[in-house]
């Protein structure tokens, strides 16, 4: 598929309740799912001619912790026979498991753990789910929107024991987030009015 | 009675000079040859992308100078492009030229200590003298347009931070005059060398399936035999006016991206010299107040510019709520930014896609059955560079 409108309906057409929704938004046809329909949706557009989405570029999540389903995951794919390019999201919750690509795509094995190791998420079937960015015995997912910008643990050489140690964080002044939202355009009376405005 | 089959453990790394910075590579060896190997890897891990989430789109993109440290400018172009497309700023054409150049300069910077090291890694001592001094040239054109070597902090959304110093155009002219004979150079140590191709010839043997399988791009894809640049194939700012040659390996082995690498220095020496001969004049940031610092000289005298100087150094401009994936073709590969903004002053979530962590998750695969020698050559044909793939 040449034109990205055709792509678009073809994806809707083959795959009607499967999508939840789709756009076209800066020339990238994004695509809505459940997670139960990763695969399927997935295998479709790797293997239908028409798709050929032959390369996995990505994958991440996005943490909301005010949404009931808390983490958006999200797969960036490529053609390059059509040369273009989907992004597929989809919403789990905390404990919710999402089956692993490696059987579709091998690169997906480490771009999964990263997620894993970042934000958590659990994948059903992988092969080797460890952490792979953070140190060895680390704990938390530095990337969860609750986790404190400083981190929770730093280390340093010990002179006296002559090894790493590892310590809780002490910083002589505590990280500092300024509000520097325009007093004149920020407040929230003026919010709301350029809220209905629109 | 039969000989029971032992395999020998080595770490390969972090500290060792062949693994291109902190790699720590456990290998699986029989005898001599590698069994597995299993990258560690995340001992450079500072938390970028946790850090952008923090700070407001101005202060964010130092840290994309720190990814890809080698080539520091094409890292912040694709963060630059990804806000541009969000807010719809239109980038003066001068900008446009400098950024393009820029990146040339920074592909060449890549490029050469690429070959260099590898060229090192296998034996070869003088490529990476020679090549250096050529890299510091670049790196004091980055001086002096920026007023760092490495961590240029140049690129703005909406243009570049300040014009092109007076002499410059004309000094980087005349190292593209000089630059290929150097390139000649290099070649008639390494091309035809027996040696290097001894230790590069039929080694790491990538096909065109598992080039796409393993999300590779850039020299690793086109090695073997992939025709894709995403300077030719979705082309991004002013890279369609150029005229230039994407070259494409044969066999996808370590010796044909190393020649690949050496043709692509050519086109970007082309770029360069195309860049300076139609640069065009004009103003070199988008002229737009809510994104771009006035000049400092209207501080003095406008309270407009006074009060926009003010707030886009303590709040930073705001960008809508959306989302995009914006990738450029950096040295190394795809490189890709997935940026989601929530209209604040500060990145909700910025994802940053470093072509080298695909092509080091191949690690296992490239080198099962090669012997322990190979591994510096398949690690350095990779190019991999620690600070994009830790993040």
């Amino acid at each position: 598929m040449k034109n990205l409108s055709d792509l678009e309906k073809k994806i809707n057409s083959e795959l009607t309740t499967k999508i939840k929704s789709s756009k076209i938004v800066h020339n990238q046809v994004f695509l809505t799912i459940d997670s139960e329909d990763l695969l399927e949706v997935i295998l479709f557009l790797k293997n239908n001619n028409n798709m050929n989405f032959k390369q996995l570029i990505d994958i991440t999540a996005v943490d909301y912790p005010e949404n009931e389903r808390r983490f958006k995951l999200v797969y960036l794919l490529l053609s390059h026979e059509f040369n273009s390019r989907v992004v597929i999201d989809l919403q789990i919750n905390e404990n919710e498991m999402v089956s692993t690509l490696t059987s579709v795509y091998p690169s997906s094995n480490w771009m999964e753990r990263e997620v894993f190791d970042m934000y958590g998420i659990k994948f059903n079937d992988h092969p080797d789910l460890r952490r792979i960015l953070t140190d060895y015995g680390f704990e938390g997912h530095p990337l969860r929107k609750d986790f404190p910008l400083t981190g929770h643990n730093e280390v340093r050489y010990s002179e006296d024991e002559k090894k790493v140690v590892y310590e809780k964080v002490k910083l002589e002044q505590n990280y500092r987030n300024f509000d520097y939202e325009s007093p004149w355009e920020g407040t929230e009376y003026i919010k709301k009015q350029s809220k209905n405005n629109d | 009675m039969t000989k029971e089959k032992k395999t020998l453990n080595l770490n390969f790394g972090p500290q060792h000079p062949a693994a291109h910075g902190v790699l720590r590579l456990i290998l699986e060896l029989d005898g001599e040859v590698v069994e597995h190997a299993d990258p560690h890897i995340g001992l450079l891990h500072r938390g970028t992308e946790k850090l952008i989430e923090n700070k407001t789109y101005i202060q964010a993109i130092p840290y994309f100078d720190r990814l890809d440290y080698v080539a520091p400018m094409n890292q912040e172009h694709a963060f630059a492009l990804a806000i541009e497309k969000i807010l719809d700023i239109e980038v003066p054409i001068r900008a446009q030229f400098i950024r393009v150049m820029f990146c040339e300069i920074g592909r060449i910077l890549s490029h050469i200590l690429n070959i260099t090291t590898q060229a090192l890694d296998v034996g070869a001592l003088t490529p990476s003298l020679w090549g250096f001094e050529e890299r510091e040239t670049l790196m004091t054109f980055y001086e002096r347009v920026s007023g760092s070597r490495l961590h240029a902090n140049y690129f703005r959304a909406g243009g570049v931070h300040q014009d092109l110093p007076r002499g410059l155009e004309e000094d980087i002219a005349k190292f593209c005059q000089k630059f290929p004979k150097v390139i000649d150079d290099l070649e008639t140590l390494l091309t035809d060398n027996r040696i290097f191709k001894q230790r590069n010839v039929d080694i790491g043997i990538v096909s065109k399936q598992d080039a796409l399988d393993y999300s590779f791009s850039g020299v690793m894809l086109r090695g073997s035999g992939i025709p894709w640049d995403l300077r030719k194939s979705q082309p991004y700012e002013c890279y369609e006016q150029f005229d230039f040659k994407i070259p494409i390996g044969k066999n996808g082995d370590c010796y044909d991206r190393y020649l690949c690498r050496i043709e692509e220095m050519r086109e970007s020496v082309n770029i360069i010299n195309q860049c300076i001969a139609q640069m065009p004049t004009g103003p070199i940031k988008s002229l737009d107040g809510k994104i771009s610092p006035p000049p400092k000289k209207e501080l003095k005298e406008s309270m407009e510019a006074l009060i926009h100087h003010f707030k886009l150094f303590t709040e930073g401009y705001r960008v809508k709520k959306d989302e995009i994936y914006v990738a450029v073709e950096a040295p190394k590969g795809e490189f890709g930014v997935y940026l989601i903004s929530d209209g604040t002053s500060k990145p909700y979530k910025c994802k940053i896609r470093a072509p080298g962590f695909s092509h080091l998750q191949a690690m296992d695969y490239l080198i099962k059955g090669h012997m322990l020698a190979d591994v510096p050559a398949v690690l350095g044909s990779m190019d991999v560079v620690f600070g994009e793939i830790d993040r």
